[in-house]
């Protein structure tokens, strides 16, 4: 990534102070203002959170093996999948990738101390717990069964569930996400080291700075949509209720103007640390980096105007669906320019399959199928056909998990060393990176022929026709759930027998690299000088 | 390095993190303009359903607007501007290095027309607004003279509360940061040196004052009165 030359490698020793050791007890935990211990607390948040989402996740697939259901009543099913869709969106794959790498290692990858307000930094995680706390007792004294979408007029007028507190957990919860935005644009804009320009800053960084962005301009609006939606729950003035002059669809297209670029918050980090992957396991500068670092705004930017596709039978104009399809089309570009830059970086390269470049590999493959299948449903006519059809799940899926749960996990692994000094077992890490990979494609590939076949998302019950997709589909997800289960194990047990790591133990370039694992609190001992991004001739690593 | 310089001189208000003043100015500055942009955002929010259902009734959303009583809303923007200039003067006494008894006196009054603000706004207008059983979810009456034009009325009433009250919240908010301002003068924390805190609450102060520019004229003015 980078070349450092003051300061590069006088971290103190294996045993020396690092940002664990530094203080003991809850209360340093809880009190900290450090990037490194924040970004440790939300990994255990939002690891939670993925177990709960996942487990309302089981109970679906478990319920879905018979086609008349095989465990719940159906109101119990609509809140299962509702209860699934608002954790694991708002409160896993929204934080998961900025708020714990991205706390971590945005600061010591620009060379700087800190993030610029620490202290905001630790609020922002305790915004995310009391929003999550809120949710979570929501869900636990009722749940809510409208899809994590909130549509009215079913939500206001019609559901009897704990749509209020839902929704006020969520809205909570979106100021943690604003405000770790505004502090990573900040912290980018101003923090950084001495030659640390802004076309030698590491992808990841040009991601995570191109997700902050859609976060700061994006969530404000969700927030206040779900104010109106609120409002509109108690007091019954019809703002969304055609009856007395409301409009519905202003609601889904407020929603969905956050909604829609939400999920290239959810996208675009695990982007950055594909791009960190691909470099470090080729020891390859990564081919056209301007351009990569470029369709990051690119894909930010765009996202703020496709929203309507997600309405396109809704009933809104036909020449603003035309509009928005071309609009999303246009999405492709910037996506394609990164997949083929990557591939690019990979040829003649001296890869090395550990296993966080399986993950990555993974991702390429699996977001390259989520995001060609989404061009379906950004044309107008195949759209009629696939909305509201498991085909939109499986598309999504591949994109939120094959894409954005894979980066992660590859993210995880590539700095586990690095965040705790410690090594992961490679053998253990390379098997689970398989079975994620495999149970994954089982999972959700039956999915895109039951939604072409026409099977509705949403519906507890289902024609027997489809029994044999959806049987595979569940052992599918029995699969990726052993996947998802042995990184759990072996990563708490590295924290204690893991061999240690040393500063670099892959041979890849970049600030971080350059300092001892675990690094010490304040990063850099003496201030680093950045002289070049992304360095790897000369290591002896490039074929040419 | 200039590290080196900041952490042996320890100027007040420097934070650990950043390597000097003039950096930590410039995020503090920059981290008060990207939120504010968030508040664009979420002002934006509103006022774009309000112009959207401004559209689509705009018979209702014309008899709204001639329910609300000018002389309250046009005070108040009397109000807010003079608090905005007193903002200002504080700062700049900051700035200048006054003593901070001059400091302390510009806040006061930023916060006397603040509450003012606020203080027309609940006892009088809000009153006479129930009074007047205009308020949605609490004694709303359709007037005869409506007819069909009832509910767009009502959702009319409904953002115009929705609105100026998430302004309102925004005021307390800016009260509460005055406060700690004045009580930070008063413990000698500025200086010419070191008066970020003012100049950012400045920013805020500001927007808000701004906010109620916008709203004044798109839930008063608007419509044909004059």
């Amino acid at each position: 990534m980078s070349t450092a030359t003051a300061g590069a490698h006088d971290g103190p020793p294996e045993s020396g102070v690092n940002y664990l050791n530094a203080s003991y007890g809850i209360k340093s935990w809880l009190l900290t203002t450090d990037h490194k211990r924040i970004g440790l607390l939300y990994l255990v948040s939002v690891t939670f959170m993925f177990l709960v989402g996942g487990l309302a996740a089981v109970v679906m697939r478990l319920h879905l093996v018979e086609p008349q259901g095989a465990l719940l009543e159906p109101e119990t099913y609509n809140k299962f999948f509702t209860m699934h869709g608002i954790i694991m969106v708002f409160f896993f794959t929204i934080p998961a990738v900025p708020a714990t790498l991205g706390n971590f290692l945005i600061p010591i990858m620009i060379g700087a101390r800190d993030v610029a307000f620490p202290k905001l930094n630790l609020l922002s995680w305790y915004v995310f717990i009391v929003g999550a706390i809120i949710t979570l007792g929501a869900i636990l004294s009722g749940g809510v069964d409208t899809g994590w979408t909130f549509y009215p007029p079913y939500s206001s007028l019609y559901s009897q569930s704990h749509v209020a507190a839902v929704a006020i957990g969520v809205f909570i919860t979106g100021f943690s996400s604003i405000l770790t935005g505004l502090n990573f644009i900040v912290t980018i804009h101003k923090m950084r080291a001495p030659g640390m320009t802004w076309f030698r800053m590491p992808l990841f960084i040009w991601a995570s700075y191109a997700t902050s962005l859609i976060a700061v301009l994006g969530t404000p609006v969700v927030a206040i949509t779900i104010v109106l939606l609120g409002l509109e729950r108690l007091l019954h003035v019809g703002i969304f209720d055609p009856a007395v002059g409301g409009d519905p669809l202003l609601f889904q297209h407020m929603f969905w103007f956050y909604s829609h670029p939400a999920v290239y918050i959810m996208i675009l980090p695990p982007m950055g640390v594909v791009s960190e992957l691909i470099t470090a396991f080729s020891r390859k500068r990564v081919f056209g980096y301007s351009f990569v670092a470029m369709s990051s705004l690119a894909i930010a930017v765009i996202s703020f105007v496709v929203w309507g596709h997600h309405m396109f039978v809704t009933g809104q104009s036909i020449y603003a669906g035309l509009v928005f399809s071309v609009l999303s089309f246009m999405v492709a570009i910037p996506s394609a320019i990164k997949i083929f830059n990557w591939t690019a970086t990979l040829y003649k390269g001296s890869i090395s399959y550990e296993a966080p470049m399986l993950y990555a590999m993974g991702f390429i493959g699996l977001f390259t199928m989520g995001g060609l299948t989404g061009l379906f449903l950004a044309a107008l006519a195949t759209d009629v056909h696939l909305n509201g059809t498991y085909f939109i799940v499986a598309h999504f899926h591949y994109v939120m998990v094959g894409g954005a749960v894979i980066a992660y996990l590859g993210g995880i692994h590539f700095w586990w060393p690095k965040i705790t000094g410690r090594l992961y077992p490679e053998r253990w890490a390379r098997l689970a990176a398989l079975l994620v990979f495999v149970g994954f494609n089982l999972t959700f590939f039956p999915q895109f022929l039951m939604g072409y076949m026409g099977m509705p998302r949403r519906y507890a019950v289902y024609p027997a026709e489809f029994q044999v997709l959806n049987v595979l589909s569940s052992a599918g997800a029995s699969v990726l759930g052993v996947g998802y289960f042995i990184p759990l194990i072996y990563l708490i047990w590295s924290l204690r027998y893991g061999k240690p790591a040393g500063p670099n133990p892959w041979g890849a370039k970049g600030l971080e690299w350059t300092i001892a694992s675990p690094p010490p609190t304040e990063n850099f001992l003496t201030p680093p000088v950045v002289e070049e991004a992304y360095n790897y001739s000369g290591t002896g690593g490039s074929h040419d | 390095m200039t590290e080196a310089a900041a952490h042996g001189a320890h100027p007040p208000g420097f934070a650990h993190q950043f390597e000097d003043m003039q950096q930590q100015r410039e995020a503090g500055n920059l981290g008060m303009w990207v939120f504010l942009v968030t508040e664009i955002l979420f002002f934006g929010g509103m006022f774009t359903a309000y112009i959207v259902y401004r559209l689509l009734h705009y018979e209702s959303f014309v008899t709204g607007s001639h329910l609300l009583e000018v002389k309250f809303g046009a005070t108040n923007t009397y109000v807010l501007i003079c608090s905005s200039l007193t903002m200002a003067l504080a700062i700049r006494s900051a700035q200048t290095g006054k003593r901070k008894g001059q400091i302390i006196f510009w806040l006061i009054l930023t916060m006397i027309f603040g509450a003012l603000f606020l203080g027309l706004k609940f006892t009088f207008e809000w009153r006479h607004d129930y009074i007047e059983h205009i308020v949605p979810g609490f004694g709303f009456q359709y007037r005869p003279e409506w007819g069909s034009l009832g509910p767009g009325v009502q959702m009319f009433m409904c953002f115009y509360f929705f609105m100026t009250g998430m302004h309102a919240v925004h005021m307390i908010v800016g009260l509460g940061i005055l406060t700690v301002l004045v009580i930070m003068t008063a413990r000698n924390k500025f200086s010419p040196g070191y008066y970020a805190p003012l100049e950012i609450s400045g920013l805020y102060w500001h927007f808000v004052d701004i906010v109620w520019i916008f709203l004044f004229a798109l839930l008063y003015l608007i419509g044909g009165r004059y």
